[in-house]
């Protein structure tokens, strides 16, 4: 009987090692160990055996079963490696192949700098509104203190619709509406079309954007409208950007400013791009004339206001070193696609 | 207004170099456009005396002379021939550099060593305006003594700077050199002095000659003084050079007299031939109804009751603080001259000026609102000219009607105030020494604005503004602190906002790229898009002054302008694309003075698989992401922009949010088109309108869905639309979806006839469907569609 274990042992070890397939394996598994496997016969024969005999015989059957279980499964970790090994090998594929062509749209350059722009004021608690562009003449001019005949509205070459409805040719009008409608504390800002007779050229249009901002609140001073804006142009263009204020005039501003920013290009060093000055004029910006607080029924003793405007296009137009204003309203697949 | 440096230097004696100048001006508020000096243009050329002209031993149109320029001899050729031995001449000397371009090098003429050039004054850049006395086609000799070796620069008052300021509107002041000159005193904090003028001594009585009255208030002052025996001339060189360096050209002493007192005091003055004023009197009344003048410009003008003129006893002779008439001026046998020294209502001038077309360099200043206070020094400062430039002899006595004089204006001056809205804390001192520099005195804590500055303290409510722009401004902007604003604010994108932003956002990733479009356009495109001839569309706001058609409406439909971009692109030669413009339209509404400005989302799309139904399913998706429920798709099939066979109009229930379909083949080929557009039209507004708050969660399916697929056949007719129609009224809520997965038409099918293919997912939220249930929803199904003639496919 011992022998009969010993040569099961040889042969089903024998051949576990030249099985090359799992099914070959599990064949040989129900030959040799399985439930009417050669081992389990065996066993049956184990009555004829002597009381001393049986547990050694009993012992030597179930050592070889294991045996053969155990090189079984070795096999068969042996082959599904091999198998994995293979599939790998064919599943390889060539990833400098072209990935799946999905469609997706871009944003307008002009949308993209406006949307920077809105976060970076919302971020101080301004509120974005928006305004007709096809406005009264009041709006735009007579209660920003420019009544009829004031020469600022010389600057501004105006489109009339009727002889007291006009294209606003700024976003102030904007301000004024707000301050009828609200009472302070007001933080908004107003981006939007505007129009101007100009003749469309590289840096000219009759129609551009405008972002204007307003703030009227208690005690608020000319200080606080420069350091606004100045945090304003370390979030937009980086935090080594400095900026000047220049002394100007607004009808609807007093004290009134320009600011200039260092030249994004050169750093200030003086370039092409900012004509060797090394500074760029940005915006306009100033103290709310109490003037039009008080014609916006904002009492002028209590409140201070600071207004401040800038040109979207030419902010984009900097951002993006775009040399020629027309290509943002020609929308040509091959602009759009860059941004 | 160009200012030149050395003038300015006159009244305010300022030291720095001209950047520096230029960076100080601006900070202080006069800013400096751009700046520019014929110094560095011309280089080594000095002044030189001819000692001695002979013939040149080869050549008959040349002579060779021998120059002393100081320091040594030198000997140079020239083909000109107003020399004589003793005059001063320009020498440009080897290595030199001249104005006109050219560089001079020792050499040879016909064999004889010439060492230089001797210039005339086109060389050196001038024409006979700037130097009246110079030969045009000679050499230019030196009217006025020099030390020889002298650098031209300096003997010609090269090294001055002409300086272009930026002057604000309501800085009409700084029109000026004495203006300017103020201005520059404060940036460099050095006195300022003005001239000392008075009337000088003549012979008569102006009154005996010249009567002037005043008729109207739009005059708030007109001065007057004469002179006889007029000498016209050229003015001395150091005239024409200030007036050059500011920009104007010189033309003889009496002209360039005005213009002098012009920039000097910034008022402009005018010089009637008094011959020509009949009657002997001037007049300063408002014009008469068909009334005409001659302008100086030699333009016949008709002249409106709006505009006030200068008249002699019965004509105008001048449109006042405009032009002067064809008699006006100063001629040949001109013998006495009156000049006027006056000031008009700024807006009555703006308002002639633009009646007639006609702006001058007058009427630009006159129209800002001058000072009727500088009158009489710019009458007195013309007088004094004239003596010193014995231009003529001056006429005793001078007329000033001024009826209601311009007062200072008289400021409390709350210096707290001037800090709290600077956020600074300048002392009181320095905010009186800043406004004493300004001419601005603090007496009694009362501030006195000199009349010069009439844009301060117009108003009660703003004049501590005003006092604090002045001292903030020579303060520097630059050092007053930056902070933060104390006020705590909350902000958020508004519902209608986000919403927009969401939608952009879906669009961008179906492959749509944003356009921005004008919103004015021609009405030419009413009939590229085929809108119908009674659409109220074609009824636009106008613009009354547009530059072009191509300006002059704003758009009703902004589908033409993504037609435009579609064509462009087309044009170009892209093969696909889909486009969409958030884009604003602009519609008169009956009884109101502003127009309604919709906001709408305008699709479009071409290309290979951009057809309507991929347009359709990018609004359904797109819907569906906003869950927007009730989305349904009406034909529509008015024709017009759209394809009358393939158009629909898109409903949220029983709202109407907008259109969508391919393009019309008609509009196509308007705008050159060879390929299928689709369009969508939507507006933004009504779409937001139909999100119906916040999605409420709805429990997850407990039991399983069964599916049955069905193939139905029916007429062309019947669309997909009417049979899911009545599928989805079908099966009392067990029907969770059923969706359209295959056509058929061909074998098997008769003609006219198609084969529609459902799969349909019925299942039951409270049990496990049974496949008796389902099948006979099923049935329930095909027995309703048996009603309208659509039946199982067998």
């Amino acid at each position: 009987m011992k022998e009969q274990l010993e040569s099961i042992r040889v042969n089903a070890l024998a051949e576990i090692e030249s099985a090359n397939s799992l099914a070959q394996l599990d064949e040989i598994r129900v030959r040799y160990a399985g439930k009417k496997g050669e081992v389990t016969s065996i066993l049956k024969q184990m009555g004829k055996l002597s009381a001393q005999e049986r547990p050694v015989m009993g012992a030597l059957a179930n050592e070889v079963r294991a045996n053969i279980e155990e090189k079984l499964s070795e096999k068969i970790a042996a082959i599904n490696a091999e198998m994995l090994e293979k599939q790998l090998k064919d599943e390889e594929i060539d990833i400098t192949l072209p990935g799946k062509e999905l469609e997706m749209g871009k944003r307008h350059p002009l949308q993209l700098v406006l949307d920077e722009f809105k976060e970076i004021f919302l971020g101080m608690g301004f509120e974005v509104v928006d305004g007709p562009e096809v406005e009264y003449d009041n709006y735009n001019f007579t209660m920003l203190n420019m009544p009829e005949s004031h020469p600022s509205r010389d600057t501004q070459d105006t489109f009339y619709i009727t002889e007291n409805i006009l294209l606003r040719t700024q976003t102030t009008p904007m301000e004024v509406r707000t301050m009828l409608n609200q009472k302070p504390p007001i933080r908004v800002i107003v981006p939007g079309r505007v129009y101007r007779a100009d003749e469309i050229d590289a840096t000219h249009s009759p129609l551009f954007h405008q972002i204007e901002g307003l703030v009227v609140e208690e005690g608020l001073t000319f200080a606080d409208l420069k350091g606004t804006l100045e945090a304003f142009v370390k979030k937009m263009f980086g935090e080594d950007t400095k900026v000047r204020f220049r002394p100007h005039h607004f009808a609807y501003t007093e004290p009134s400013a320009e600011m200039d920013m260092t030249c994004f290009k050169c750093g200030g060093k003086g370039c092409s791009m900012c004509k060797g000055e090394g500074w760029i004029e940005i915006l306009g910006c100033g103290v709310t004339n109490p003037v039009v607080l008080e014609t916006c029924g904002i009492d002028s003793t209590k409140y201070t206001g600071f207004a401040f405007g800038m040109g979207l296009e030419r902010l984009t137009m900097m951002k993006y070193n775009i040399d020629d204003l027309r290509l943002l309203y020609e929308n040509d697949m091959r602009f759009l696609s860059q941004f | 207004m160009n200012a030149s440096v050395n003038w300015l230097k006159e009244y305010a004696p300022f030291d720095c170099d001209i950047h520096r100048f230029s960076e100080d001006m601006t900070m202080v508020g006069q800013k400096v456009e751009t700046f520019k000096t014929e110094s560095d243009k011309c280089k080594n050329v000095v002044v030189g005396k001819v000692l001695s002209i002979s013939e040149h031993p080869h050549a008959d149109k040349l002579v060779v002379c021998q120059i002393d320029i100081g320091n040594e001899t030198l000997q140079i050729c020239t083909g000109a021939h107003n020399l004589k031995v003793g005059d001063l001449i320009p020498v440009a000397l080897d290595g030199s550099i001249l104005p006109c371009g050219k560089e001079i090098h020792n050499g040879e003429l016909r064999g004889v060593a010439s060492n230089g050039m001797l210039c005339s004054i086109g060389e050196l850049g001038f024409t006979t305006h700037d130097f009246p006395n110079a030969v045009e086609d000679g050499i230019m000799v030196l009217d006025e003594e020099y030390p020889l070796g002298t650098d031209i620069v300096k003997a010609l008052g090269m090294d001055d700077y002409s300086v272009e300021f930026e002057i604000t509107p309501n800085r009409p002041d700084c029109l000026s050199i004495l203006g300017l000159a103020r201005e520059a005193g404060a940036a460099f904090n050095v006195p300022f002095t003005a001239p000392e003028t008075h009337f000088p001594e003549g012979e008569g009585d102006i009154k005996d000659l010249l009567k002037v009255t005043i008729h109207d208030n739009h005059c708030q002052r007109y001065s007057a003084g004469m002179i006889k025996n007029v000498r016209v001339k050229p003015s001395p060189k150091w005239m024409r050079e200030r007036l050059r360096m500011c920009g104007v050209r010189p033309i003889n002493n009496i002209v360039d007299i005005t213009n002098y007192v012009m920039l000097l005091y910034g008022h402009p003055m005018h010089a009637f031939d008094y011959k020509y004023v009949n009657g002997n009197e001037i007049n300063i009344r408002m014009a008469k109804s068909g009334e005409e003048i001659m302008t100086l410009d030699g333009v016949q003008r008709k002249l409106s009751e709006k505009m006030l003129v200068i008249a002699d006893e019965k004509d105008p002779i001048a449109v006042a603080g405009v032009m002067g008439g064809e008699y006006s001026g100063v001629y040949e046998d001109t013998n006495m001259v009156v000049f006027e020294s006056a000031c008009f209502d700024g807006p009555c001038v703006r308002a002639t000026s633009r009646m007639l077309n006609l702006r001058t360099e007058a009427s630009g200043k006159y129209e800002k609102g001058l000072n009727p206070d500088n009158c009489l020094s710019a009458l007195q400062m013309a007088l004094m000219l004239v003596k010193q430039l014995d231009a003529g002899d001056i006429i005793g006595g001078y007329i000033d009607n001024y009826p209601c004089p311009r007062t200072e204006r008289k400021v409390e001056f709350d210096f707290e105030r001037v800090n709290k809205i600077l956020g600074t804390d300048i002392s009181k001192e320095e905010m009186i020494r800043i406004l004493a520099c300004l001419n601005m005195k603090v007496e009694n804590n009362i501030i006195t604005v000199p009349t010069s500055r009439y844009d301060i303290a117009k108003d009660k409510v703003t004049e501590m503004n005003d006092i604090a722009e002045e001292i903030a401004r020579v303060y520097g902007y630059n050092k007053l602190p930056s902070t933060i604003m104390k006020g705590v604010a909350v902000a958020k994108p508004t519902e209608i906002q986000r919403f927009t932003k969401k939608v952009v956002n879906a669009l961008l990733g179906y492959g749509f790229y944003e356009i921005e479009t004008f919103s004015f356009y021609s009405p030419k495109n009413f009939d590229l898009l085929n809108i119908p001839a009674d659409s109220w569309l074609r009824k636009p706001v106008v613009i009354s002054n547009p530059l072009g058609e191509d300006t002059s409406i704003m758009r009703t439909t902004a589908v033409a302008s993504m037609m435009e971009v579609i064509t462009r692109n087309f044009n170009s030669r892209v093969p696909s694309l889909a486009l969409f413009e958030n884009a604003k339209e602009y519609w008169p509404i009956d009884g109101e003075d502003l127009p309604k400005e919709p906001e709408k989302f305008i699709l479009g799309c071409y290309g290979t698989e951009k057809d309507f139904f991929f347009l359709k399913g990018v609004i359904e998706k797109l819907v569906w992401s906003l869950d927007i429920k009730d989305l349904r798709f009406v034909r529509n099939t008015d024709g017009g922009t759209y394809h009358p066979g393939r158009c629909a109009d898109i409903y949220i229930g029983d709202i109407k949010i907008g259109v969508m379909g391919e393009v019309h083949p008609i509009v196509l080929s308007n705008y050159g088109v060879k390929t299928k557009v689709c369009i969508a039209d939507i507006n933004s507004e009504l779409l937001f309108n139909s999100i119906e708050g916040v999605h409420q969660y709805v429990s997850l399916a407990r039991f399983p869905a069964l599916t049955r697929d069905i193939a139905v056949v029916c007429d062309e007719k019947v669309t997909n639309g009417e049979i899911m129609d009545v599928i989805k009224s079908s099966c009392n809520g067990k029907l969770e979806s059923v969706k359209l997965f295959d056509i058929y038409r061909g074998s098997h099918i008769e003609d006219g006839k198609k084969s529609m293919a459902y799969s349909i997912v019925l299942r039951d939220k409270e049990a496990t469907l049974t496949d008796k249930i389902a099948d006979a929803c099923i049935e329930e199904i095909l027995n309703n569609l048996s009603k309208i003639n659509v039946f199982l496919r067998r």
